[in-house]
């Protein structure tokens, strides 16, 4: 029977996986820390990451200058990079199986929307909330995600008491267009802000500091770990509601448990990072074809595939056209879009062998 | 094992399903049948769970079905819905290891040794552990049917749920899984509860029959009490005719196609006949049903010619139905549609007739010999003295008989007969007394199945009437002829 050769090699070495996008992440890693204006040796990078981590070694031998770029600015830059894309695509990868639509994304329940509004209405407004300071936009937008799926689930309650996933996919939709529409109106009101919320709004990490990565570190652990609970009843729910119940999944409390982690993970990265696209679809798409649906494999591995893919991602958004920087949302789809569709048409073709 | 009380509900404010009461005993295949829309798969759901009963009580196990949990119940009832949903390719295995998941517990809900152990063993028993590895969108309906059927059987349930099982199944794997189910039931006890479309299947592998009707439980009962022609006609809105099943003791319905009415009147009377010294044949325009016993075409079916062939008298063949078939093919007949049988007489000898009577009329057909006529209340004992020596009779109706009316044409035909060789004086050479037939003499009855309904055909009817006076006359008549011809010979 002909069968996709990548599929059947990797089903039986799952092992294989982890271990390949393990290196992937630590290369991502190094080269994220050590690619820029000034290129830092790799070696002295592991030296300062170490010296900063683990007491007792020295690392007097290292420039301060080298020790400032590492630390204070790549370092927290790469490892949010990291833990956006990881969110994003452990978040999409829970709820295309949630959801059983392939064309779902963490945005399809209109989360970003809603912390897009918490950020634009920061910068419109150019609200700034005492003791906050700069963190008022990611920590408003934050609240405003978790407002809107709120609402969002309370309304798609109200419509269907069962919750099917049509509803919720369908009531995700007419918010994300009514709060893209509020976006949109503040756009053509602003006029110097301009520049500002359209770089939000195409996401970016750049001067991101540790203070960042202190903010979406929680989210990001209890989300995840939350959806890694939740793995078999996703592979029960794939198969249907019906079905799932059947096999003796309590599928209203899990449903909901799934839809609230993928939306603190989401509502996190966006608040940090703003709307950057293509991670959450793509990557969980491209760990399923390669290992496999089973989601005890696809959420870890999702983790580890989009944290390297926006760390990457990043690494050429800032260094192409050096010393400006392209939007981290427009570099994602650029070399994503590509590379997918060389993957789906590879695999279709093997398919048909 | 399940308790229904009273039970009513549906999907929306309207009730689908209204007060439906009945138990199934453990151990038990019972199938629930009706009419689409019928709320069958209504009832299955609720008794799943999925679909919340608005009145009533569904209880497993003697405990009300609301206080389960979804883990607990799925311990116990496992169900295999006609249509399962696939966005994603898990493997066969992935699929069944699934059904493991109500006996895990613990956050991260470990496979134990028992769980693989369970797993590989349904996957043996429905046989689909040659593509464990294999992605179900790449199976076939049927094998996936099998890998839902495994994922459903590794929960280990005393109860299984099944809607239409037998849907997406070929015939013999349809035979194949209910056969494994009833075994099931017998063997492990196991309870099974499925929906079916196919009443003959139903009727054939059920214990009893639940008949649902527009949301009502009909009937519930044995399937010999539930598949009642007047009742599943008025059901179904469809005209159906009920036999029993030629090997087991349970009722088969037959669909009776609603056809455009045929203007070419079939009328089978003497001109369709054609007589030659090798064989008398007659074609009808439509086939007909028939009782015979011949030596093709044999018991009750529907035929469309009717072949009297002359043999040699030392005609002597082990197998000679493979030999008439032989000799029908080579005459351009089709065996299936042929009724066939062979005699030693003259075929110019034959007398035949058609007789009018009141909005029907029949045609009858007879070759006799009486050289070997034997007296029926003796028997033949003695075959050293065996001649030759046959009547073959023909008796063609045009109208509609039912069952009852081809036995009673029968017997009034071989009253006629025997009253016809008393009439002619034929004695059994061997007793000296009355002779009554002879012992190789064949029978047909064939009717057009249109027109006038005939319900009888005893002697005290019109066909019994004209049956029994043209068999009486045209046997009388061959006798006549054959004995003419020898005497014309000496």
């Amino acid at each position: 029977m002909p069968r996709s050769f990548t599929r059947k090699f990797s089903v039986n070495h799952k092992s294989i996986a982890y271990m390949l996008l393990g290196v992937l992440v630590l290369f991502a890693f190094l080269l994220g820390t050590s690619i820029g204006t000034v290129s830092v040796p790799p070696l002295d990078v592991a030296r300062i990451i170490l010296g900063k981590i683990v007491p007792g070694i020295r690392v007097e031998q290292v420039d301060t200058m080298y020790m400032n770029i590492v630390w204070d600015i790549r370092l927290p830059r790469v490892v949010l990079s990291g833990l956006v894309g990881a969110s994003l695509a452990i978040a999409g990868a829970a709820f295309q199986g949630l959801l059983r639509n392939p064309l779902a994304d963490p945005y399809t329940l209109g989360v970003s929307s809603g912390a897009s509004v918490g950020a634009v209405v920061t910068i419109f407004f150019g609200l700034s909330l005492p003791f906050l300071g700069s963190f008022t936009l990611p920590l408003l937008s934050i609240a405003a995600s978790f407002a809107t799926i709120f609402i969002v689930l309370i309304f798609a309650q109200r419509i269907d008491r069962a919750m099917r996933v049509e509803t919720i996919i369908l009531t995700g939709v007419i918010f994300s267009a009514f709060l893209g529409a509020l976006i949109s109106l503040m756009i053509a009101l602003t006029g110097d802000e301009l520049r500002q919320i359209i770089g939000w709004l195409l996401g970016s990490v750049s001067m991101r500091r540790w203070e960042h990565v202190q903010i979406i570190l929680p989210f990001f652990a209890i989300g995840s770990i939350l959806l890694l609970l939740h793995v078999k009843e996703l592979n029960a729910m794939s198969f249907g509601e019906e079905q799932a119940q059947h096999l003796g999944v309590n599928v209203q409390r899990k449903k909901m448990g799934v839809l609230i982690a993928g939306s603190i993970l989401t509502g996190a990265a966006v608040a940090v990072s703003g709307t950057i696209g293509f991670v959450g679809l793509v990557i969980p798409h491209f760990v399923r074809l390669l290992w496999g649906p089973d989601h005890t494999h696809l959420l870890p591995l999702s983790v580890l595939a989009g944290g390297s893919f926006l760390i990457f991602a990043d690494l050429i958004a800032r260094t192409i056209i050096a010393p400006s920087e392209l939007p981290i949302g427009v570099m994602t789809a650029l070399i994503g879009a590509p590379v997918f569709a060389l993957i789906l048409m590879k695999n279709r073709l093997e398919r048909r062998g | 094992m399940i308790k229904v009380r009273h039970v009513s509900g549906g999907y929306t404010n309207e009730l689908i399903l209204k007060d439906v009461s009945f138990d199934v005993k453990k151990g038990e295949l019972f199938g629930i049948i009706g009419p689409n829309g019928s709320g069958k798969t209504t009832l299955l759901k609720m008794i799943s769970h999925i679909l919340p009963a608005r009145s009533g009580e569904i209880a497993i196990k003697g405990k009300p079905l609301s206080t389960y949990s979804a883990k607990e119940l799925a311990r116990c009832v496992a169900v295999l819905p006609q249509n399962i949903v696939q966005t994603f390719s898990y493997s066969a295995k992935e699929t069944v290891s699934l059904g493991r998941y109500a006996h895990q517990s613990g956050l991260w809900q470990t496979f134990s040794d028992e769980d693989e152990r369970v797993v590989q063993a349904v996957m043996e028993q429905t046989g689909i552990k040659q593509y464990e590895n294999e992605p179900i969108d790449k199976l076939s309906g049927g094998e996936r049917q099998r890998v839902f059927l495994a994922q459903a059987l590794a929960q280990n349930p005393e109860i299984l749920l099944l809607d239409e099982p037998t849907n997406h199944l070929d015939l013999a794997y349809q035979k194949e899984l209910l056969d494994v189910l009833k075994t099931w039931t017998r063997k492990n006890h196991l309870t099974v509860v499925s929906i079916f479309h196919d009443l003959n299947l139903a009727g054939l592998y059920c214990d009893r029959l639940l008949l649902l009707n527009d949301g009502k439980l009909t009937v519930c009962g044995t399937p010999d009490d539930v598949l009642k022609k007047s009742r599943i006609e008025e059901v179904y809105h469809a005209t159906i005719e009920k036999h029993p099943h030629p090997e087991v003791p349970k009722p088969q319905m037959m669909i009776v196609p609603h056809e455009e009415t045929d203007d070419r009147e079939v009328v089978v009377r003497e001109n369709l006949l054609d007589v030659t010294t090798e064989r008398i044949v007659l074609e009808s325009p439509q086939p007909l049903r028939t009782m015979s016993s011949g030596v093709t075409g044999s018991g009750v079916g529907w035929h469309r010619v009717f072949v009297n062939r002359h043999v040699s008298e030392d005609y002597d063949c082990i197998d000679h139905h493979q030999e008439m078939v032989d000799y029908l093919k080579r005459n351009g007949f089709y065996p299936n549609h042929t009724v066939a049988m062979m005699t030693a007489v003259e075929l110019t000898n034959v007398s035949y007739r058609y007789y009018e009577g009141d909005g029907f009329s029949v045609l009858i057909v007879v070759t006799a010999s009486i050289g070997n006529a034997t007296d029926a209340s003796v028997g033949k004992t003695d075959r050293s003295g065996f001649q030759p020596g046959t009547i073959n009779l023909w008796v063609f109706i045009n109208g509609k008989l039912q069952d009852e009316a081809f036995i009673q044409c029968i017997m009034t035909t071989t009253e006629a007969k025997a009253k016809a060789l008393q009439a002619m004086e034929i004695k059994d050479q061997e007793t000296n007394t009355q002779a009554t037939g002879t012992p190789t003499d064949s029978i047909l009855i064939a009717a057009t199945q249109r027109g006038q309904i005939l319900p009888h055909a005893g002697t005290a009817t019109p066909l019994g009437r004209l049956v029994g006076k043209g068999v009486f006359q045209c046997t009388k008549q061959a006798i006549k002829n054959n004995f003419n011809r020898r005497d014309a010979q000496k």
